[in-house]
Parts: C-alpha cells; sequence; structure tokens
C-alpha cells in the first residue's frame, strides 16, 4: 500500500477538526481528516448540548471568551451556506433572588467586556412577558439576543462534507497509533495505512493527551467531565424560545432548558468527573439532579414527555482555558486540545485561529480559486407543500416515507448513506430517522434494508454504531432451512 | 399546486381496525371509500402476529393473525367502491377533512372527504419514555420491533434476552424466543400483577418455565457496544427499586413491552379532544370523536386486548361514518360517562340517549368479587384486573338522564393478595 503524502494531517473528526478542515480546504493544500470512530461526530461532538454562546459567561481575556464570541458571529453565514440545522433563538440567564440580581449584572458586565452586543437585563415582568413558561419565583434576567442552537452533529457533517466535496480527504475507522518525526514532516502509523505529513493538528478530543505523547508532547493533561441530557417529546415546542440558563457555577454553565432546532425541548448537562474514557451512561443520580434543577426554572416539564436520554464526555484541560498552540516538541505539530466549552461555537474560529498557526509554521498557504462554500441537502420536511410535490415527481423515493415520527423518506436516507452513514446511528443523526417519539421502533427494520442494499453488505453486518454493535445474529433456524430447501430445488 | 380528490370517506390505516370500518361503511352504502396504509401491505400488526389466539370471539374459531387479516382482505376485494392505497403516508389532517399522503407511487395526494375515520392504531413505548439508566448499546428493541425483525423479516436478533413488561406481547415474544432457540433469562414486570392476558401468562411463560418477576424492573443497562447485561431490583409499594436488592442478569437482548400509546399526532392536528385516561379521542356511542365528521375506531382509540373487539368496535364507527353522510346522525343528545371507585377509563366516554352501547372498561387495581355500577345498571365481576378488559352493554333502561350523567364504578370488592 502506498503512503499517503500530506500537507496537512487533522487528527479528529468532531466540531474542531471538522471546523478546521473545512477551513483549510479554501486553500491549495492536500488535506486528510483521520477519525478513529467508523462515522464523524461518534464521540463528544455528537453528545453536544448545541448551544451557540454569545460570549458572556467567559472570563474576559481568555481564549475562550475571545474565540467564543468571534464563533458566535461567525455562525449565522456559516449556516447560510452549509445549511446545517441552526437558530438564532437568544438566550436567558435568569436570577432566582434578589441576591442573584447583582451577579445578573456583573455577568453582563462581564459579557460586555467580551464583546457581546445587543445584552440587556429584564425584570421580572419583562422576563415573563418573553417567557412566559418561566417559573413565577424568577427575580430577573439577562437577554443575549446574539445566543443560537444548532444540531451539533448536523454541523459536524456539514463541515466534513463541504470539505471533501472541496477536494480535502476523509478516513474514517482509522486510529493514529504513532507518530514518528522525519526531517520535514512526520510519519504517522495508523491501524490502516501509514501516512507522512507535513503538519498535524491534534485534535483528538479525549485522547488529545494520548495523540500529542506520540510525539513525546507531555503537556497535555486531560480528564472527561460527564454530561447527561434528556430530552422530551416535540409536542413541547415552544415551552420555552430561548435556551435558559441559570446563573453559572464555578465549574459549569448549570443546568439549562434548551429548545432544539427541531422543536424538541432538552434539559442538562450535568458536569461530573468521571474516570472512563468510554462511561457513556445516563444515571438515575443525573436525572435526579437535572429534572430538579430544571423544574425551578420550567415548572410545567413532566417525565412524561421523555423521549430520550444520552451522556457525552467534555475532554477538559488543567488550566481552564483551550489550548491550542503549536507543540513544544516541534512547531509544526499543533495541539487543539482541552477545547470544552465552549468548544462548539468557537469551532469556527479556533479554526481561523490555526490556519493563522500554520501559515507561522511555515506551510504556504494559497487561496483555491475554484473553492465552493455552499453544501445542500435534500430535507423534505423543511420544505412547502409544492416543493415537495415537485421533488417526488423528480425523484419518487422522496415520496416513500420511511420514519414516520420525523417524517423522513427513503430518499433521504438513501443520501445519507451516499454523503457517509454506515450504521444506524449514521443515518440517524444525519436525517433525524428514528429520533422521534416512538424511538425507531417501527423505522428500525426498514433502514437495516435500506443501509445492506446501498452498502451491498448482508443485514447482519449492520450496526448501530460500528463493529461490535451488529443488531442481528443471522438468520432463524426456520428460514435458512427454507433458503437451503430452495437452493436444493434450484440444484 | 396540489391536485384536491373528493371523496365520500377516507379511513387512515389498514390494520384491523380500518379494514373493518372500510367493510362495514362500503356495506351500509358508502360509494366511494379511500383506505390508506403505510406499509406496503394491510393488515397492520396482524400479518407479524403468527401465534393463535384470534377470532375466538368475532369468528368462533381460533385464527392466526394472518389468517384473521386475510378474511378482512378477501372481503375488501369484493367491493369495488373502496380504493386500498398501500405504501402511502398520512402526514396532514385538517378539521375539515383535508387529508394530504405521501407515497412513491403518486406523491403528495389531497383528499377533501365527507367524513373522516382515524384507526391508525398504537406505538410501543420507548426505553427512553421510561428513563432506563444506563448505556445505549445495540441490542435493545421494544416487543413488537423484535417481533417483526423475526416474523416478517426472518432475522436471528439474538443470543439471550430479558423482557421487561408482562403485556401481552412480551409474553408472547418469551415463548416466540424461547421458539427460536433464544434463552429467555426472565420477564420482568414492575407491577405486581402481569398486565397481560391471564391465558398468555400460562401459555407463554408457565409451559416453557421461563421466571416471571413481579414487581421488579431493570436499574441499569450495561455493555458499551451491544447488550452484556442489566442490572434489576425489586420495587417497593411507591415502585421505587431497593437496590440493596439489586443483581444483575446477563443478556446480549432486553425487549421492551412497557406500554403502547394510541398514535393520535394526526387526531390533534385535526383538533380531535383526547381522553388522558386512554390516549385516545373522546368518542360517543358511535365512535364520533368531537370534531364533526371524524371517527376514531381500534387502537387509536383505546389500547384494546383483543383484535375481535376491535373488529366490533370499528364495524360501529363504519356504520355510523354511513349513517352520518345520509344526515342521520347529527346534534345527538349525549350524556358523559363518568369513571367512579376502580375506574380508569371507559369507551365510549359520551353515550348517546336511547342507544344500546356496548363498553369497554378498564380497572385502575385487581380486586375480586366487586360490583360493577353502570348507571342504574348493576352486575357481579368475580375477577377484575388491569391486563383484562371488563365488558359491559349499556341498555336504555340503565341509563337515567335526569343525573346528566352516566356513573362507572366498582364497589364492595375485596383486595386481591
Amino acid at each position: 500500500m502506498s503512503t499517503p503524502e500530506v500537507d496537512v494531517l487533522v487528527v479528529g473528526a468532531g466540531v474542531v477538526g471538522a471546523a478546521l478542515i473545512r477551513e483549510l480546504s479554501r486553500y491549495e493544500l492536500k488535506l486528510l481528516l483521520v477519525e478513529k470512530e467508523v462515522d464523524v461526530s461518534f464521540g463528544t461532538s455528537k453528545a453536544n448540548s448545541g448551544i451557540v454562546h454569545s460570549g458572556i459567561h467567559d472570563q474576559t481575556g481568555t481564549l475562550k471568551a475571545q474565540l467564543c464570541v468571534r464563533g458566535c458571529q461567525l455562525f449565522p453565514e456559516l449556516a447560510a451556506e452549509l445549511g446545517f440545522l441552526y437558530k438564532q433563538n437568544g438566550a436567558v440567564v435568569v436570577a432566582r433572588s434578589r441576591e442573584e440580581l447583582v451577579k445578573l449584572e456583573k455577568l453582563a458586565e462581564n459579557g460586555r467586556a467580551n464583546g457581546v452586543k445587543g445584552l440587556s437585563l429584564l425584570s421580572r415582568e419583562e422576563l415573563r412577558r418573553l417567557e412566559p413558561n418561566l417559573s413565577a419565583e424568577l427575580a430577573g434576567g439577562l437577554l443575549a439576543p446574539s445566543g443560537g442552537i444548532v444540531v451539533p452533529f448536523d454541523l459536524v457533517f456539514a463541515l466534513t462534507e463541504n470539505a471533501v466535496a472541496n477536494g480535502a480527504k476523509l478516513l474514517v475507522g482509522t486510529e493514529v497509533l504513532g507518530i514518528k518525526e522525519e526531517k520535514d514532516g512526520f510519519l504517522v502509523r495508523t491501524n490502516r495505512q501509514p501516512i507522512r505529513a507535513k503538519v498535524i493538528v491534534n485534535a483528538a478530543g479525549l485522547y488529545g493527551g494520548e495523540v500529542a505523547a506520540m510525539i513525546g508532547d507531555h503537556s497535555i493533561q486531560l480528564y472527561a467531565r460527564k454530561g447527561e441530557e434528556y430530552l422530551f417529546d416535540r409536542k413541547l415546542e415552544g415551552l420555552v424560545r430561548r435556551t435558559v440558563f441559570p446563573l453559572p457555577s464555578a465549574i459549569s454553565k448549570g443546568i439549562l432548558v434548551i429548545p432544539t432546532v427541531d422543536g424538541n425541548i432538552m434539559i442538562g448537562p450535568t458536569a461530573h468527573r468521571v474516570d472512563n474514557d468510554d462511561d457513556l451512561g445516563t444515571s438515575l443520580a443525573g436525572w435526579n439532579e437535572i429534572y430538579t434543577e430544571a423544574r425551578k426554572l420550567v415548572p410545567a416539564l413532566q417525565p412524561a414527555d421523555l423521549i430520550t436520554a444520552f451522556a457525552g464526555l467534555r475532554a477538559v484541560g488543567t488550566t481552564g482555558d483551550f489550548l491550542i498552540a503549536p507543540s513544544h516538541v516541534s512547531p509544526r505539530f499543533i495541539n487543539a486540545a482541552g477545547i470544552e466549552s465552549p468548544g462548539l461555537t468557537a469551532a469556527p474560529a479556533i479554526a481561523e485561529y490555526i490556519v493563522e498557526l500554520i501559515k507561522d509554521s511555515g506551510l504556504k498557504l494559497r487561496r483555491k480559486r475554484e473553492f465552493n462554500p455552499i453544501r445542500s441537502v435534500v430535507r423534505l420536511r423543511d420544505l412547502n407543500p409544492r416543493e415537495q410535490a415537485a421533488l417526488m415527481q423528480k425523484d419518487p423515493a422522496y415520496g416513500q416515507i420511511i420514519c414516520r415520527c420525523e417524517m423522513v423518506s427513503a430518499g433521504e436516507i438513501r443520501d445519507a448513506i451516499r454523503r457517509g452513514a454506515t450504521t444506524l446511528d449514521g443515518v440517524k443523526l444525519r436525517t433525524r430517522s428514528g429520533m422521534g417519539r416512538c424511538q425507531g421502533g417501527f423505522c428500525t427494520p426498514k433502514i437495516i434494508r435500506l443501509l445492506s442494499d446501498e452498502l451491498g453488505l448482508p443485514p447482519e453486518r449492520i450496526s448501530k454504531n460500528g463493529p461490535g454493535s451488529e443488531l442481528l445474529f443471522g438468520r432463524l433456524r426456520e428460514d435458512q432451512e427454507e433458503t437451503a430447501k430452495e437452493e436444493k430445488q434450484h440444484a | 399546486m396540489l391536485s384536491i380528490r373528493a371523496v365520500d370517506l377516507v379511513v387512515i390505516g389498514g390494520g384491523p381496525a380500518g379494514m373493518a370500518a372500510a367493510l362495514a361503511a362500503a356495506e351500509a352504502g358508502v360509494e366511494e371509500i379511500v383506505l390508506l396504509e403505510r406499509q406496503e401491505s394491510l393488515g397492520g400488526i396482524l400479518p407479524q402476529c403468527i401465534h393463535n389466539g384470534f377470532g375466538l370471539r368475532y369468528f368462533k374459531e381460533e385464527l392466526t393473525g394472518p389468517e384473521y387479516a386475510h378474511r378482512f382482505m378477501l372481503e375488501l376485494e369484493k367491493h369495488s367502491g373502496i380504493k386500498v392505497k398501500t405504501a402511502t403516508m398520512v402526514v396532514q389532517v385538517t378539521a375539515d377533512r383535508q387529508v394530504v399522503t405521501t407515497s412513491a407511487a403518486e406523491g403528495l395526494v389531497c383528499y377533501q372527504a365527507r367524513a373522516v375515520i382515524l384507526a391508525m392504531g398504537c406505538r410501543e413505548r420507548p426505553r427512553g419514555a421510561i428513563n432506563i439508566p444506563g448505556t445505549r448499546p445495540a441490542g435493545i428493541y421494544t416487543a413488537g420491533s423484535l417481533q417483526y425483525l423475526m416474523n416478517i423479516e426472518g432475522f436471528l436478533p439474538g443470543r439471550t434476552a430479558v423482557i421487561l413488561g408482562s403485556g401481552d406481547i412480551g409474553l408472547i415474544m418469551a415463548r416466540r424466543l424461547t421458539l427460536e432457540g433464544i434463552r429467555v433469562k426472565a420477564v420482568l414486570e414492575l407491577m405486581p400483577y402481569s398486565n397481560g392476558l391471564n391465558r398468555n401468562v400460562v401459555q407463554c411463560l408457565e409451559d416453557f418455565n421461563i421466571p416471571l418477576y413481579l414487581s421488579h424492573t431493570v436499574t441499569a443497562i450495561h455493555g458499551q457496544k451491544r447488550v452484556e447485561k442489566v442490572s434489576v431490583a425489586p420495587v417497593d409499594a411507591e415502585l421505587k427499586p431497593l437496590l440493596e436488592k439489586e443483581f444483575d442478569l446477563t443478556c446480549d437482548t432486553l425487549v421492551l413491552s412497557v406500554g403502547l400509546i394510541p398514535e393520535n399526532e394526526l387526531s390533534l392536528q385535526a383538533g380531535v379532544e383526547l381522553d388522558p385516561a386512554t390516549g385516545g379521542p373522546v368518542v360517543d356511542s358511535y365512535y364520533h370523536t368531537t370534531v364533526e365528521g371524524i371517527f376514531a375506531c381500534g387502537n387509536v382509540a383505546h389500547v384494546h386486548d383483543l383484535v375481535d373487539d376491535v373488529s366490533t368496535e370499528s364495524a360501529i364507527a363504519g356504520r355510523a361514518a354511513a349513517a352520518y353522510l345520509r344526515g342521520e346522525i347529527k346534534g345527538n343528545r349525549w350524556l358523559p360517562v363518568k369513571a367512579g371507585r376502580n375506574i380508569r377509563s371507559v369507551v365510549p366516554q359520551r353515550l348517546v340517549a336511547g342507544q344500546t352501547t356496548p363498553l369497554y372498561i378498564r380497572a385502575r387495581f385487581p380486586e375480586r368479587n366487586a360490583l360493577l355500577h353502570v348507571g342504574r345498571g348493576r352486575v357481579k365481576r368475580r375477577i377484575v384486573s388491569p391486563g383484562e378488559t371488563i365488558y359491559y352493554t349499556v341498555k336504555p333502561e340503565d341509563i337515567d338522564e335526569s343525573a346528566g350523567y352516566i356513573g362507572v364504578s366498582l364497589e364492595g370488592g375485596e383486595g386481591d393478595d
């Protein structure tokens, strides 16, 4: 097997790696993005809260504050170009008591110092008028109109797809196992083929410390902080329109009530350190903590409307700020580590920032004339009836609904597979099929079929999210016997 | 623009309810009926129910699910006025009875119906709705989707299973899995009694020595990629798990049979009022909903124990829709049903004066030797269980119109121990 040679190798296809590879695809560069999971966004980014933060929370002068505010500004244009699910719904931070009102004013000052525009303090009455379903106990609020919401994995898919359309290469299921520094670059050993790269960007999330250690850089110390989230049925759409924050604690922005772009209400996240890198379970304690806190903000929330829960792990550094800099071992090895909240918001700005670091490393960056910033996908439920009818006339597969809860057609699922989905979760995250109130009860067998047909794999090879998570163990006995009988008859 | 097709009656759902309703309406003289089904063929859930036990009440003989469905399909073929549209999904229903559908064959189509019968059936409660802690690996199935994967698709879904919930589908799947060589380690039931029919507990669990753990639940799911084991604990009287008594069961498959939810998203679009006790539309003796010209029957109205009852009830709705189209059943006087002691739900919720109406009553808790009161009517019930429908047919003489309502209650029963 030949060894591919690239200008920049990005390790990790979470939101940081995805935003970076898309930014780099504006330039005449040979680019490669590698991801150890079977799909992009399958790590920390998948379980993100999906909030585009205004930048009021981060301490003035930090990289977090600078890149969050810049990232938030970049989102509207990025969403227009890439067509991912984003909405500038605004955020309110609420005070529960008179004492907290003082803290709210401090938070507003901090936000203004960070350059956040449009902040305003709200009286109890103004807050209730804006969000009538908030608890009557609340004393006041701080409105940040630039805040938004985004579907985090959709953002990652959009960024990587656009990068690939602009010439970048993506290898999933490819884990970096070792890195050797050479005369003018690196030789990277993976579980698949080796790769030569002039510059490496370490965007490996929770595994950033291990990847840095491969070149002898032991400065990156990370730990995992778990966040559980609970999702409610879309019938609650409109319960709150803005993302509702309590006042922040020392380590997190607290338990939030989040309207999702798709119309669900989500509550969470917890913030607890865990020792295990694959501890993605939810817990009764987590639920109790989140539900208790969320009800203080929005009393109408009922457990009967829950449809699912999930958990994710944030990669947290030791400095309290993002760690984005060339390694002390090599200027051509750039770490992007400890990207906890507001990492998703900051990602587009982190990408710009790293491009400057790459320029500093000596690599020549020349703008690509044919760069196309636009990516478009068909989303049936976002079209008006006339557009839907026209689409179905052109391609009947868009008329065949597979996921009844979220109204996803066979055509969209086929598109998702051609866009890179190889698993049930890959299809689900790209199309929302199986994400609705029945949670895949009806559509799972049909999606297994579509994946099997489109990928040319037997159904028992189709998995939930990669090897080891296959859904079926083969065929039933009587089914096998029948097949054998038929074969005999043919012979 | 969308072309609009005018028809007399649109029936949404081609399962047992929709088939029986369409058939009854045609037999009662409705000339143009469109029967809409989202699956590729009619029958709803019946084709995957390959076990027997169907038809004892309706046909007075024992049939399998596919056989039961087939009888209705043959009847439907005899009526040229019934246009069956399979692989067709209804995406919208309005209060003025416009029904928008999509299909690969015809794209987007809008029907303007003079009457609509809602017969969408129900769906299963998923894991998230009962909030089981733990990981999210492959190998967690609701009982009905597992039944589809095995009986329609012919797949082997696992090797060792634990089933949570002792509703009828859970019990039937315990036997089905066992017959396919999959070891069922336990059926767990949160309540102190099974939610399924007693005959299913005997025929599906006891006959196969599958242990039923009453007052137990799953407290955690373990496994990163595939289910590896589940933690199980008994629950106290408030249904809270006693975690100090928790134990593990290794398995690669967890089957959930934790309740059915009538699928009323379309009903809500049309402005139909739902009964919180059933999750289905509020209906009168004619299965007429609170929106004029829209009827509802089968599991979309309330979850039934037996498909036979679905057929009987849906035929009433079909005939009523026909009568409505002839202008016969407008503005009837009705009295509300009022649920009293130990009554969870009663369907229909509104009884038309002067009518004989079969009631489907569900109790809140098990008891023995209770007296069922329905208006002035009284009848003794030896055994009452929330898992089994209580039948009662209201006769005009049971109704005291001056009371303004019909009280339904179970009185003087003895606690079940």
